[in-house]
């Protein structure tokens, strides 16, 4: 199993009839094998559609996507269906487009097994392994809509790691949970990524995000800081990225801070980059 | 095809007991295309989850072509809805990372329908229901109309005889609510499918040959022809 990934310079463009939006532009990522990843970011910032490009649900526009060796830039339909059959695992934020309400937790579990033409013997192997990694092997014959929402989202995990994915996705899966619930959710996550498989969380949720070593923050469209903890729930230390072209993103604080905007000016020093306004803080001289 | 008898379920709330079906009595044909509505809370998705074996009755029984839901353990009342009963409910309930092909394709997996069945079948069902050319699409390329025909789609593709709506329209516009009354419609005349749907909505209503009025859990109203 090796479920590294590699973006670089993602651009993903969305065109409706007459309007383009462009939802990466030039985005940089690298998550190696059996991480635990959190990537934060406001509402429009691409995070999703980052998600989408991972699952193979959308193609980038341009730039490359690589998932556990598997180039998403061309993929046929037929190949996209054996990546998201094989190698990631999803889990979304509504738990209703997770699983099927009238479908028991072993059928549910069930279905992406028998869309990838396992047999029996490994359906009844993955079953079982599944649910205990949840916590959910005594209801196997529980209907899905009758579990409570945090068991529901825990079913989701099972049913995204039936075919053993390399990868597993999962789009703010706490947000509709209470905190008991997003804590075992969480906890089971950390159990995917204990044993090798790579895991990517959208969040808001700072629980996640400060619980995890890496977070990717995502700017309009792009990668724009990363902060990393040594050891769960320490303060992290934050990096901004520079992405291939040789782009960063500076903080709004600091931006702010400085009153800059349009041109800056750069001085490199020995070990140093500098960053100052035009003119100095007093504005053009007079 | 369906028979209830002193059809009761009682939910616990916290300490208090709700009467949710009190002693229902009812019977459906072969054939028949029954619409059962009245107010929220009245009782009506309690009465077709206890129909399709979703739920299990506090009292009295329920018997699909003969067999007793009561009595049938968890994983034979699964078997049963499997073969026998076609889903159809107010959110769809399609899986998002699947094409609506592929949502279309899961009762047949579960039913381990051979390979070389599955796809024709697939594609029958998406064309009965007018979305032959949207099988490779995603749910959200969808609109919510052609998503919850996907829906009735995944529920008819097993052959099922006995196809159960828990409000189908209530998320959709009055063009949309049209289209699925009328495809439900054809279904029963074409298929010889039973078909028993809760719904508020008028447009449904007008569909159907039979109407069942729910009122505090008692069947306050049962009228036969349009």
């Amino acid at each position: 199993m090796n479920g590294r990934i590699v973006c670089r310079s993602l651009v993903k463009v969305f065109k409706t009839e007459d309007v383009e939006v462009v939802a990466l532009q030039g985005l940089d990522l690298l998550v190696e094998p059996g991480e635990l990843v959190a990537v934060v970011g406001a509402s429009g910032s691409g995070k999703s559609t980052l998600q989408s490009i991972l699952a193979g649900l959308e193609s980038p526009t341009a730039g490359t996507a690589e998932v556990a060796g598997w180039d998403l830039t061309s993929l046929s339909e037929r190949r996209r269906r054996e990546f998201r059959l094989t190698t990631v695992g999803l889990v979304w934020q509504q738990t209703a487009a997770n699983v099927v309400p009238y479908l028991t937790v072993a059928e549910n579990v069930a279905v992406p097994l028998l869309l990838r033409g396992a047999r029996l013997r490994e359906r009844r192997v993955r079953l079982a392994d599944t649910l205990e990694l949840v916590g959910l092997q005594e209801l196997p014959d529980e209907r899905s809509e009758t579990l409570s929402s945090g068991d529901r989202q825990l079913l989701a995990v099972a049913v995204a790691m039936a075919n053993s994915p390399a990868v597993l996705l999962a789009d703010e899966p706490t947000a509709e949970l209470d905190t008991e619930s997003s804590g075992r959710l969480f906890a089971a996550l950390q159990t995917v990524s204990a044993a090798g498989v790579t895991v990517v969380v959208t969040t808001h949720d700072p629980l996640v995000s400060a619980s995890v070593e890496r977070t990717i923050t995502i700017r309009d469209g792009r990668t724009s800081a990363e902060t990393i903890r040594r050891t769960a729930g320490a303060v992290g230390e934050d990096f901004a990225v520079l992405d291939a072209a040789g782009r960063l993103q500076l903080p709004p604080e600091y931006v702010q801070a400085l009153g800059l905007g349009g041109r800056v000016r750069l001085v490199l020093d020995e070990d140093r980059i500098e960053v100052r306004p035009e003119y100095g803080r007093r504005g053009p001289a007079t | 095809m369906i028979s209830a008898r002193a059809l009761t379920r009682r939910f616990q709330d916290g300490r208090h007991e709700r009467l949710a079906l009190a002693g229902v009595d009812l019977d459906v044909s072969a054939g028949e295309y029954v619409v059962v509505y009245g107010r929220s809370g009245a009782g009506k998705t309690t009465l077709l989850n206890l129909l399709g074996g979703l739920d299990r009755p506090t009292g009295g029984a329920v018997t699909v072509d003969g067999v007793d839901l009561t009595t049938l353990a968890g994983d034979r009342l699964a078997a049963l809805r499997r073969d026998r009963i076609g889903f159809v409910f107010q959110t769809f309930g399609l899986l998002a990372e699947l094409t609506a092909a592929e949502n279309v394709e899961v009762p047949l997996r579960l039913l381990r329908t051979p390979a070389g069945n599955r796809d024709a079948r697939v594609r029958a069902a998406l064309e009965r229901v007018g979305l032959g050319s949207r099988g490779r699409h995603l749910p959200d390329q969808l609109s919510g109309g052609e998503q919850q025909r996907v829906a009735i789609a995944r529920a008819l593709v097993a052959d099922a005889p006995l196809v159960l709506a828990d409000e189908p329209t209530s998320q959709l516009d009055s063009a949309s609510s049209h289209a699925i009354a009328t495809i439900l419609r054809e279904l029963v005349d074409t298929r010889g499918l039973t078909a028993v749907v809760t719904t508020h909505d008028p447009i449904v209503v007008a569909a159907a040959d039979r109407t069942i009025e729910l009122d505090d859990g008692h069947v306050v109203a049962d009228r036969s022809g349009a």
